[in-house]
């Protein structure tokens, strides 16, 4: 009777599902590292012995700071960790790590040691997509594990669809994109149409290094180096892939729906609205 | 083999002076490759090297039986040659692929047209076998998918709901990966190797760094290989539990499709122990490996691989007790073997038609010289065969951990690599959850990157693919797709 034992070990099993956000968080693996901290004052005079190791470029010496670390180009591969004589680069375990404008991903100097956290959608928006966000997912010029760990959050232990979240087939029932990859050339007319067809208002997630700078191809004549380069970019999600928590966190706080205040930035500093 | 190989032999993960590999002009070259694969050979890689304004080509062969690589060149050729698809199909994306890239022109390939570029345009802008008639219709679909799936165009020849013909148009995620690699290594191409295709992180970086390995004539220390063997093993763990889960998906079989949906994730995690990342990023490292697993890491390892087995089993068993799943699963998109060996696919698709091929087995090279998994072979060729293979395999990588873990090799994990030799050929497969992934390196006078060929398996089992829809009904399209999930970007590069 084997529907009877299929539905008995459901039973048995009982539910799946994280309690996060309601609950604590899942933890990150223990060589997962989180989110970068950077601390340029540590930074011994003339050392790029960091910068020597990155593989996408990713940390640069610009002439008014000691360094500059662009976690959207960061693929996390902590080869400036090990090269780094003062620890000027440091792990913080830290799983947040969704912004909202490109700056906001570029570490280093005074005051940017640590990532600027997205806030919150303006209220128009927030009311319109914040308790049903129907989305088109665009996989362009990337490895398919951002796809995969996107994918992750439809399984039973995530649930994405408990915060009215879902993917959609058509760009015509979406509220926005999300776009992995480092947008091929031959991918930038589908994407183009795909987001003209989505109705606005709408928003565009771009998830994971490639989508936000060409990740490990980036400079190659074949992509484009991100989607900014093609549609307005409204939450950039790095990693290389961000790991599923990194993206339900992303996808969350931009439509309000996490507990912890969201910090306060200055107007000046906020995302400029994007054309709709 | 019976009598010698014309061609220069050498074992997997291994190199070869290039003055050492035989040349000729490449009509004979043609020739003798279609000589070598009617005794048995399989091409694992047929691609152009530049030299001056014209091409010579390199043919990689594997005898499986015998254990040994064979490979061979072209004296430099412009213009045109006889083609070998129009003897041997196994050729025909490789042959393609060297006119889209070199100009070399194969005669006689029966549909010469590109692979991944289309000048400006989109890949599907190109040209489609056609079937006309009243009743018949077409159905194009892609490149943007109906899920959160990689882009490629499906064109379907239909007449009514069966599919007379399938032809797939890739190239949407050609990001230049080849392309990028004369004159390397660069700073970003262990990056770019690892993320070649993202599912298979571990079997692509560890054919790079067996190439670089091969061509400094060093091997990485044996707990290096051991880590490699046991990351590819989970890496093969976490696909199969997904593909077994997509496939139950597909037929609206939930209890299976919801177990292994999270079990896949929990075997993900189980790689994230070893280095932090999901997919094995980080691990592979030309010389060895960059982290190595502490006492207490292989115990948690052991401790959460067991209940993750046999909850996958559990899963398994709904999957297959169920009337209703194997009643959509058996004699749906049947590949023959005689069609699978024609056209050379590999891995698990090429197993279910009842091939015994398998890189651990035929080809071993690391750890797998010492450590044997049994080849999991299912005859019948359909989805129930290319879903059972992923079970048996499932099957034996867990024991196969189990006892790797619990008799780990002491030492270092990471050698320094001296420079690679210059002049040489390098080639390296590994056994990668969709099937033979090939790195063939060849280095200049300075010892950098020549010419660079990658060969996933999608390059083999997409035409798997299409043949498999042959008379099907386009509705069981979604299940067989399933049942090969292959890589767009590793077909793409």
């Amino acid at each position: 009777m084997f529907v009877l034992d299929t539905l008995l070990h459901r039973l048995k099993r009982g539910c799946e599902t994280m309690p996060y956000p309601e609950g604590p968080a899942p933890a990150l693996p223990d060589r997962h590292g989180g989110a970068l901290r950077v601390n340029a004052d540590r930074c011994p005079s003339g050392c790029r012995d960091c910068a020597d190791v990155c593989p996408t470029t990713a940390i640069t010496t610009p002439a008014d700071r000691p360094l500059t670390l662009d976690l959207g180009r960061c693929i996390f591969c902590t080869a400036c960790l090990d090269a780094c004589p003062a620890g000027a680069i440091t792990p913080t375990q830290d799983h947040r790590m969704a912004v909202r404008t490109r700056d906001d991903l570029v570490l280093g100097g005074d005051g940017r040691e640590e990532l600027r956290l997205a806030a919150a959608l303006d209220e128009k928006l927030r009311r319109l997509l914040g308790r049903s966000l129907r989305l088109r997912q665009v996989s362009a010029g990337g490895c398919n594990a951002c796809e995969a760990d996107v994918n992750v959050l439809g399984t039973i232990g995530w649930d994405l669809s408990r915060f009215g979240i879902q993917f959609v087939a058509s760009p015509r029932h979406a509220d926005g994109l999300l776009i992995t990859g480092a947008i091929s050339r031959n991918m930038e007319l589908a994407l183009r149409k795909t987001y003209d067809a989505v109705p606005g208002p709408k928003i565009v997630i771009a998830v994971g290094a490639c989508a936000i700078a060409g990740g490990p191809f980036a400079g190659n004549p074949e992509v484009l180096n991100g989607a900014a380069s093609v549609v307005p970019v409204d939450l950039y999600l790095p990693g290389c892939p961000p790991h599923p928590l990194t993206i339900l966190d992303g996808l969350l706080r931009v439509l309000g729906r996490l507990e912890e205040p969201t910090p306060a930035f200055p107007a000046a500093a906020g995302p400029p609205a994007p054309p709709r | 083999m019976s009598s010698p190989s014309p061609f220069a032999l050498l074992a997997n993960a291994t190199s070869l002076p290039w003055s050492q590999v035989p040349e000729w002009p490449v009509a004979e070259l043609v020739r003798a490759t279609a000589a070598e694969l009617d005794r048995g050979g399989r091409l694992c890689a047929w691609f152009g090297v530049p030299e001056g304004a014209a091409t010579r080509l390199v043919a990689v062969i594997a005898f499986d039986a015998d254990n040994t690589l064979a490979t061979a060149r072209s004296a430099p050729a412009t213009g045109s040659y006889p083609a070998l698809t129009a003897t041997h199909p196994q050729a025909h994306l490789f042959e393609r692929e060297v006119w889209e890239q070199h100009g070399l022109n194969p005669l006689g390939h029966p549909w010469l047209k590109p692979v991944r570029r289309m000048g400006d345009a989109a890949p599907a802008m190109g040209e489609f076998f056609r079937v006309d008639g009243r009743e018949v219709h077409e159905v194009a679909v892609g490149p943007v998918h109906a899920g959160v799936i990689e882009p490629g165009h499906f064109r379907f020849q239909c007449a009514g709901e069966e599919v007379l013909h399938l032809e797939i148009a890739l190239g949407y995620q050609h990001r230049g990966a080849e392309a990028a690699l004369p004159g390397g290594p660069h700073r970003a191409t262990m990056s770019q190797m690892e993320t070649v295709a993202g599912d298979t992180t571990i079997a692509h970086a560890t054919a790079y760094a067996s190439v670089l390995e091969a061509l400094a004539g060093t091997e990485p220390p044996l707990r290096a290989q051991w880590l490699r063997a046991i990351a590819l093993e989970l890496e093969r763990l976490a696909n199969h539990t997904g593909d077994l889960g997509a496939l139950a998906n597909d037929v609206a079989f939930l209890p299976t499709a919801s177990a292994c949906g999270k079990l896949r994730g929990d075997f993900l995690n189980l790689t994230a122990l070893l280095c932090g990342n999901r997919f094995g990023r980080r691990l592979v490292r030309p010389g060895g490996s960059a982290l190595d697993l502490a006492p207490a890491h292989i115990a948690q390892l052991l401790e959460r691989l067991g209940p993750a087995l046999a909850d996958v089993e559990q899963a398994a068993v709904w999957l297959w007790d169920a009337a209703s799943v194997r009643s959509r699963f058996e004699n749906i998109g049947t590949v023959f073997a005689a069609q699978a060996a024609e056209l050379g696919l590999v891995g698990p698709a090429a197993r279910a038609c009842g091939l015994v091929r398998d890189v651990r087995y035929d080809h071993p090279a690391g750890w797998h010289r010492f450590a044997q998994v049994p080849v999991a072979v299912w005859p019948g060729g359909d989805v129930l065969a290319r879903a059972r293979v992923r079970w048996l395999e499932i099957q034996r990588s867990g024991p196969f951990l189990k006892e790797q873990l619990a008799a780990p090799p002491a030492g270092e994990t990471r050698t320094e690599l001296p420079p690679p030799v210059p002049d040489t050929l390098a080639v390296a497969l590994v056994e990668g959850w969709r099937g033979e992934v090939c790195h063939v390196a060849l280095t200049d006078g300075a010892g950098r990157f020549r010419r660079y060929k990658i060969v996933d398996p999608s390059f083999h089992n997409w035409s798997g693919l299409a043949l498999a829809l042959r008379g099907q009904a386009i509705s069981d399209f979604p299940i067989c797709n399933k049942s090969f999930n292959l890589s767009y970007c590793g077909f793409d590069l």
